[in-house]
C-alpha cells in the first residue's frame, strides 16, 4: 500500500524496455534461485492515517511523569523552543556526513561552533564532532591513552554502572585491562596512589559521580600526573555552568553524556557523546573533526580534517571504527548552549544545585537520611524510612516518579524544572504514604 | 559568513530560565568555576537567522538528487518524524521501569521481529547506534562464540578488498587480525584466493552483498560454505540491503550474523552524519551472546531480557530509540509489498542510469547491477585530464549531489552512483543529461571543470592547509 | 624525471639510506613524495625505539591517504627529525634534505639498490 516510489507502473515498464529487461525480477539474475524469498511474512502496508493511528496507540502505553526526580545518567531539563525549531530544519535533518565541503558549509560550520563551545565548556583545547553517547566516549577516551607498554585503565567504582559495562566490553576486545576501584560513594584519591602501576595508562573518574558527589579531581590529577598517568574526567556538561572545568582541574581528556544539553529523555536515545582533550592528544581523538581553512579565493571555510586518522583511509590501522556519529545531537547541544549563553547555563546549573539541596533538606526532614555528607551537584543518595519499592509504586500512582531505587537506598535528582512547588508536592505525597 | 562567536555581544541574551524559587545554597570555593565559559550571547532573532543562513548552505535530500553511492540517500518521510516527536516517546526516562514504558518496549519488540523476518535472522539487538557500531557488536558475537568453544586460535577475519573501511577497522577493534582477499575479474570474491586464506585460524568473513561495486556475488552460497567448512562464521554487512530487501535474505544465504543501517535502508534521516542506528541480528546459536536488554513478549507484557552469556553493553540503554520509532513507522507504512517494490525500483533506477551513462563513460563492471554502480574515469582522465573529482564537483553547479568518489579503492578514478527508489525517471533523466553534458565539457573545456564548482557558497577548500596547520576551534583575536 | 642522488642507497619501498659515521640516515625518495602528494603529517618512532629492516617504522599522511614507511635497516633510533614532524611540507619540498630518522647499532639491511637500479624500479612501478 504505502511506499515512496514516485513513478507509475507504466513508467517502470518504459525504463525496463530501455535497458532491455522483461521485468524487475530479471534484474536479480545473479541471485541463486534456491534462496530467492518466496514470501516475506510481514504485514501489508498501510496508509499514513492508519500508521499514525497504530503508532500513537503504541505510544499511549508509555506513561509520562510530569513530576520526575530521577536522573542516574539521563536528565530532564527545560528545552528552549528555538532548539527544536532549528534542528528540525530539513536540510540539517536529511543531509549526509559533510564530505562535500562546497555544499555542506552549514553543517561544517555548525560542528566547528560546537567544537569551540565544547572546548570553552570543558576548558580544554580540542574537541571532536561527537561519538555515540557518554559511555562510548569514555571507552574511546581510555583507548586514546593506551600505549605499547601501558595497557591498563584504572576506573573509579563510583562511575555510572552502564558506562562501566561499556568500558569493560570495549576493554576486553582491545586488550585493555580495566581495573575498577572498590570506591563506593566517592573515589579515594590516596588509594589510587597504590593502585597505579607501571602498566597504568590512565585514571578515569566521573564528577559529579554516579551518586552525585563532586570528586576531588585536582588531587587525583596531581597523584596521577606525578606517575605520568593521564586523567580522564567524565562530566555532566550542565554542572560546568557552576563547577570547575576539566581544564581548570588539569585533566587530560574530558568526556560526557551530552543529553542534558537540549536533548529530550527519549527512552535512552539518541544521545550525544562529547570528547575534548589537551592539544597534544589531538591526533588521538576518534571520529570526525572539522577544521578551518580557505578556498581558492581566500574565503574562510570549513572541512572535515585530519581524516587520515580515520577508518575510511587507515582501515585496519585506524584507532577507531566510528563513521556515523551523532551530528544532529551535536548541533542540538550547540544551539542549546548558544540560546542559554554563559549566564543562562550558570543559572540552569545553580538552579539544579539549589533545587537538589532544597530537596535533600526536605527529604531529611521526613526521615530520608543522606547516605553521605559529601558535596554534591544535583543528585544524592538517601536511605529510606519505608521500603523504597513500595514507595516508588505508591508515588507512581500519584503521578510522581521518585529517585532511582538502589537496594534499600534511593538516588534522587532535581533539575531547574523541579521547582519548589513540585518538591513540596512530592514531600506531601510521601507523607501521605508514610 | 560570521560564526556564532563573532555575532556575540554581551548585551544580548534570551530570557529562558526563571530565578530560583528556593534559597541559595553555598559550595566550597575550591569546587567553583572561576570564569564562566565564553559561550556566545545572542538575541533569539540573531540566533534564528544564523541557523537559517547555515541551512541555506546545506544540501539536504529535498534540495535535489543525491546519488551518493553506498549511503542510500532516499527520501525521509515526514510521518516518521512526526511519530518520533510524540511526547509519549520523547519524554520518558530510560530507567522509569518496564511497566511504564510498555509502549517503547513494544516499538523495540516489533522492530526486532520485523527486522528478523526481513533478514532471516532469529534474534535482533537494537542497541548499536550506527553501522560501524553494529559491525563491532556483530564481530564481538563471533569472538564470544569461538571463545566459548575454546577455539581461541581463530583470530582472523577475512575482508574483501572492495569492503568499506569500517570493516577492517571494526575487526581490529573487536580483537581480530584482518586478512584481505582480492576480488576476481567479475568484481566478486575470488574463490581460489578465499580457499587459500581460510583455515584453523579463520574466525569469520565480513561481506557486503551486493558489494560496494553494486554487484550481487553469484557465488554467495559457495563463499559462505567455504567459510563454514573452515569453522568460521559469516558476517553480513547490511549497508547495501536496500537492493535485496524482501527478495533474498542474508539468513538464507548462509550468514550467521548481520548489522543493518536503519538510516540507509529504512528511511531514517542522516542528520548531517548521525544519529543513525545499527541493529545487530543473529542466528539462534549466537543469541546467548547478544548485548544486554533485548525485549521479549510474555503474554501481553513486554519484558527486558539479558542474554545468558551477554557480551555486555556497547552503549547505555536500548539504542537510538527515536530513530527506531522512525524505522518502525517506515516499515509499517511500506509493508511487505512496499518493501519488495522499493528494492526493485532501487535496482531498476540504478540499471537505467548506468545503461544511459555507459554511452559515454566506462562502467567498472559492465553487467547488471543492483542498487548502485561504479564508473571508472581513468580513461577520461588520461584523455582529457579531467578527474573523477572534477566531474563530481562540477555536478554541484547543476543541482546534483556528487556521487561517492574514489571508492571502492579497487577502481581507479571511481564514481559510485546510488539513485535509490524514491527518485522518478524524470529526475534520473535530468541527472543523465547533466553527466552527459559534463562528459562533453571534459573534452571541450577541461579547465572549466578543474576549477569547478563555480556557483557554490565556496570553491574547493584547501584541505592540505587544513590538515597541516589544524585550526579546530574559534579563538578570539587578541 | 625523479631525482635520485648517486651517493644514496634505496629500498624498493621508496626509502633512501645514507651512512654518516656509523649512523644511518633514513628518508623518503622523490618518487615517494610525488606519489603521496601533499604530505600533512609524519608519524615517526621515538628515540631509543628499535626498528627492523623491512618492517614499518611509522607512517606518513597526505590528505586522503596514509602509507607505511619501512625501515631499510635494523637498529636503534638515535635521532628523529623534529623539524619535519613540525613541518611535514619539507618532505615535498626537498625529500633528500628532509630526513626522517637516524639509526645506530645497525645489524641488518634490507635489500638496497643504487640510484640507477632504483630509477629502473620506479620506472616499472610508475
Amino acid at each position: 500500500m504505502g511506499n515512496y516510489i514516485p513513478d507509475t507502473a507504466a513508467i517502470r515498464k518504459e525504463m525496463l524496455q530501455a535497458i532491455g529487461k522483461e521485468s524487475i525480477d530479471a534484474l536479480y539474475e545473479d541471485v541463486p534461485s534456491n534462496v530467492r524469498l518466496k514470501e516475506l511474512h510481514i504485514p501489508e502496508g498501510k496508509t499514513e492515517m492508519a500508521v499514525a493511528s497504530a503508532v500513537k496507540k503504541i505510544a499511549s502505553r508509555n506513561k509520562v511523569y510530569d513530576s520526575l526526580f530521577r536522573g542516574a545518567g539521563a536528565y530532564r531539563h527545560y528545552i528552549p523552543a528555538i532548539v527544536k525549531g532549528i534542528v528540525s530544519k530539513e536540510e540539517f535533518l536529511t543531509a549526509y556526513t559533510p564530505y562535500q565541503a562546497e555544499i555542506s558549509q552549514g553543517v561544517l560550520q555548525s560542528i566547528f561552533e560546537y567544537q569551540t563551545q565544547i572546548c570553552e565548556l570543558t576548558g580544554l583545547d580540542v574537541s571532536n564532532a561527537s561519538v555515540y553517547d557518554g559511555a562510548v566516549a569514555a571507552a574511546e577516551a581510555i583507548f586514546m591513552t593506551i600505549e605499547k607498554n601501558k595497557t591498563e585503565a584504572l576506573v573509579s567504582g563510583a562511575i555510572d554502572p552502564r558506562v562501566l559495562e561499556v568500558i569493560k566490553t570495549y576493554g576486553e576486545s582491545r586488550n585493555v585491562t580495566i581495573t575498577v576501584t572498590d570506591d563506593l560513594y566517592k573515589t579515594d584519591a590516596a588509594k589510587l596512589q597504590d593502585l597505579i602501576s607501571e602498566n597504568t595508562a590512565c585514571v578515569l573518574v566521573q564528577s559529579p559521580n554516579y551518586y552525585g558527589v563532586i570528586e576531588d579531581v585536582e588531587e587525583i590529577v596531581s597523584i596521577a600526573h606525578e606517575k605520568k598517568v593521564r586523567v580522564i574526567e567524565s562530566v555532566n556538561p550542565i554542572s560546568l555552568g557552576l563547577l570547575k572545568s576539566p581544564g581548570e582541574l588539569g585533566v587530560d581528556i574530558a568526556v560526557g553524556e551530552g543529553q542534558p544539553l537540549g536533548m529530550p529523555l527519549s527512552c535512552g536515545g539518541p544521545y550525544l557523546g562529547f570528547m575534548a582533550a589537551t592539544k597534544e592528544l589531538t591526533r588521538k581523538l576518534p571520529g570526525r573533526i572539522v577544521g578551518q581553512t580557505t578556498d581558492h579565493d581566500g574565503r574562510r571555510c570549513f572541512v572535515l580534517t585530519l581524516q587520515a586518522r580515520e577508518q575510511h583511509i587507515r582501515r585496519e590501522k585506524a584507532s577507531s571504527n566510528i563513521c556515523s556519529n551523532e551530528a544532529l545531537c551535536a548541533m542540538t547541544a550547540s544551539v542549546y548552549l548558544a540560546a542559554l549563553g554563559p549566564e543562562g547555563l550558570q543559572k540552569v546549573a545553580k538552579n539544579c544545585y539549589d533545587h537538589a539541596h532544597y530537596l535533600k533538606d526536605s527529604l531529611a526532614s521526613i526521615g530520608f537520611k543522606p547516605a553521605n555528607e559529601e558535596p554534591f551537584f544535583h543528585e544524592f543518595l538517601t536511605e529510606s524510612p519505608i521500603d523504597p519499592v513500595l514507595l516508588e509504586q505508591k508515588l507512581k500512582e500519584k503521578g510522581i516518579l521518585i529517585g532511582l531505587v538502589m537496594g534499600d537506598k534511593i538516588l534522587w535528582c532535581a533539575t531547574e524544572l523541579n521547582e519548589k512547588e513540585d518538591i513540596d508536592r512530592l514531600i506531601d505525597a510521601i507523607r501521605e504514604v508514610i | 559568513m560570521k560564526l556564532l562567536f563573532e555575532l556575540s555581544s554581551a548585551d544580548k541574551k534570551l530570557d529562558l530560565i526563571p530565578d530560583c524559587d528556593v534559597k541559595s545554597y553555598g559550595l566550597e570555593e575550591k569546587y567553583l568555576r572561576k570564569e564562566k565559559p565564553a559561550l556566545p550571547e545572542l538575541s533569539e532573532v540573531d540566533l534564528s537567522r544564523h541557523y537559517t543562513e547555515l541551512c541555506k548552505q546545506t544540501f539536504g535530500v529535498n534540495d535535489g538528487f543525491y546519488p551518493l553511492g553506498s549511503c542510500t540517500m532516499k527520501y525521509n518521510p515526514r510521518i516518521d518524524e512526526e511519530m518520533a516527536s510524540l511526547r509519549d516517546f520523547t519524554d520518558v526516562h530510560p530507567l522509569q521501569g518496564e511497566e511504564s514504558i510498555q509502549g517503547s518496549m513494544e516499538v523495540l519488540y516489533r522492530t526486532q521481529e520485523l527486522l528478523c523476518e526481513i533478514t532471516g535472522m532469529d534474534e535482533m539487538s537494537l542497541q548499536p547506534a550506527a553501522g560501524a557500531h553494529g559491525e563491532y557488536t556483530g564481530l564481538l558475537l563471533i569472538r564470544r562464540y569461538h571463545q566459548a568453544r575454546h577455539d581461541e586460535e581463530r583470530v582472523n577475519i577475512i575482508v574483501p578488498d572492495s569492503a568499506h573501511g569500517t570493516n577492517p577497522a571494526s575487526a581490529v577493534m573487536a580483537g581480530f587480525k584482518v586478512i584481505n582477499v582480492p576480488s576476481n575479474a567479475d568484481g566478486g570474491v575470488d574463490l581460489d584466493e578465499l580457499r587459500k586464506v581460510v583455515g584453523k585460524d579463520t574466525a569469520g568473513l565480513m561481506l557486503t552483498n551486493p558489494n560496494t561495486l553494486g554487484l550481487f556475488d553469484p557465488n554467495i552460497l559457495k563463499i559462505t560454505k567455504i567459510i563454514h567448512e573452515a569453522g568460521g562464521l559469516c558476517y553480513y554487512d547490511g549497508a547495501n540491503l536496500n537492493a535485496i530487501m524482501g527478495r533474498v535474505r542474508p539468513g538464507d544465504m548462509g550468514f550467521d550474523c548481520i548489522h543493518l543501517n536503519l538510516h540507509k535502508t529504512f528511511g531514517t534521516p542522516h542528520g548531517g552524519g548521525g544519529p543513525g542506528s545499527g541493529p545487530v541480528g543473529c542466528k539462534d546459536f549466537l543469541k546467548d551472546y547478544l548485548p544486554m536488554e533485548t525485549v521479549r513478549k510474555e503474554d501481553d507484557r513486554f519484558v527486558f531480557h539479558n542474554a545468558e552469556h551477554s557480551l555486555g553493553r556497547v552503549r547505555s540503554y536500548y539504542g537510538n530509540f527515536l530513530v527506531i520509532v522512525k524505522a518502525l513507522t517506515y516499515i509499517l507504512t511500506l509493508g511487505k509489498e512496499g518493501i519488495i517494490a522499493s528494492s526493485g525500483k532501487a535496482v531498476l533506477n540504478a540499471n537505467y542510469m548506468m545503461n544511459a551513462l555507459k554511452k559515454c563513460y566506462d562502467v567498472a563492471y559492465d553487467k547488471t547491477c543492483m542498487h548502485e554502480f561504479v564508473l571508472c574515469l581513468e580513461g577520461l582522465k588520461k584523455e582529457t585530464g579531467v578527474s573523477a573529482m572534477d566531474i563530481a564537483k562540477a555536478s554541484l553547479d547543476y543541482g546534483v549531489h556528487p556521487p561517492t568518489m574514489y571508492f571502492p579503492l579497487i577502481v581507479h578514478e571511481a564514481l559510485m552512483f546510488e539513485p535509490t527508489e524514491t527518485e522518478s525517471k524524470e529526475v534520473i533523466d535530468e541527472a543523465i543529461a547533466v553527466y552527459t553534458k559534463l562528459y562533453q565539457l571534459a573534452h571541450e573545456d577541461p579547465e572549466y571543470l578543474h576549477a569547478a564548482p563555480h556557483d557554490q557558497p565556496i570553491g574547493r577548500p584547501n584541505e592540505t592547509e587544513a590538515a597541516r596547520n589544524p585550526i579546530l576551534r574559534y579563538q578570539k583575536e587578541c | 624525471m625523479f631525482k635520485n642522488p648517486e651517493e644514496l642507497k634505496y629500498a624498493k619501498t621508496h626509502e633512501w639510506l645514507k651512512e654518516e659515521d656509523g649512523v644511518y640516515v633514513v628518508g623518503l625518495t622523490d618518487f615517494a613524495q610525488d606519489a603521496l602528494g601533499d604530505v600533512v603529517f609524519v608519524n615517526l618512532p621515538a628515540v631509543d625505539d628499535e626498528v627492523k629492516a623491512g618492517e614499518s617504522l611509522g607512517d606518513i599522511e597526505s590528505v586522503k591517504a596514509v602509507s607505511d614507511v619501512f625501515s631499510p635497516v635494523t637498529g636503534r633510533v638515535v635521532e628523529v627529525n623534529e623539524e619535519v614532524a613540525d613541518n611535514p611540507a619539507l618532505v615535498n619540498e626537498d625529500p633528500y634534505a628532509a630526513w626522517l630518522i637516524k639509526v645506530a647499532d645497525v645489524t641488518e639491511f634490507e635489500e638496497l639498490l643504487d640510484a640507477a637500479a632504483y630509477a629502473e624500479h620506479c620506472e616499472q612501478e610508475g
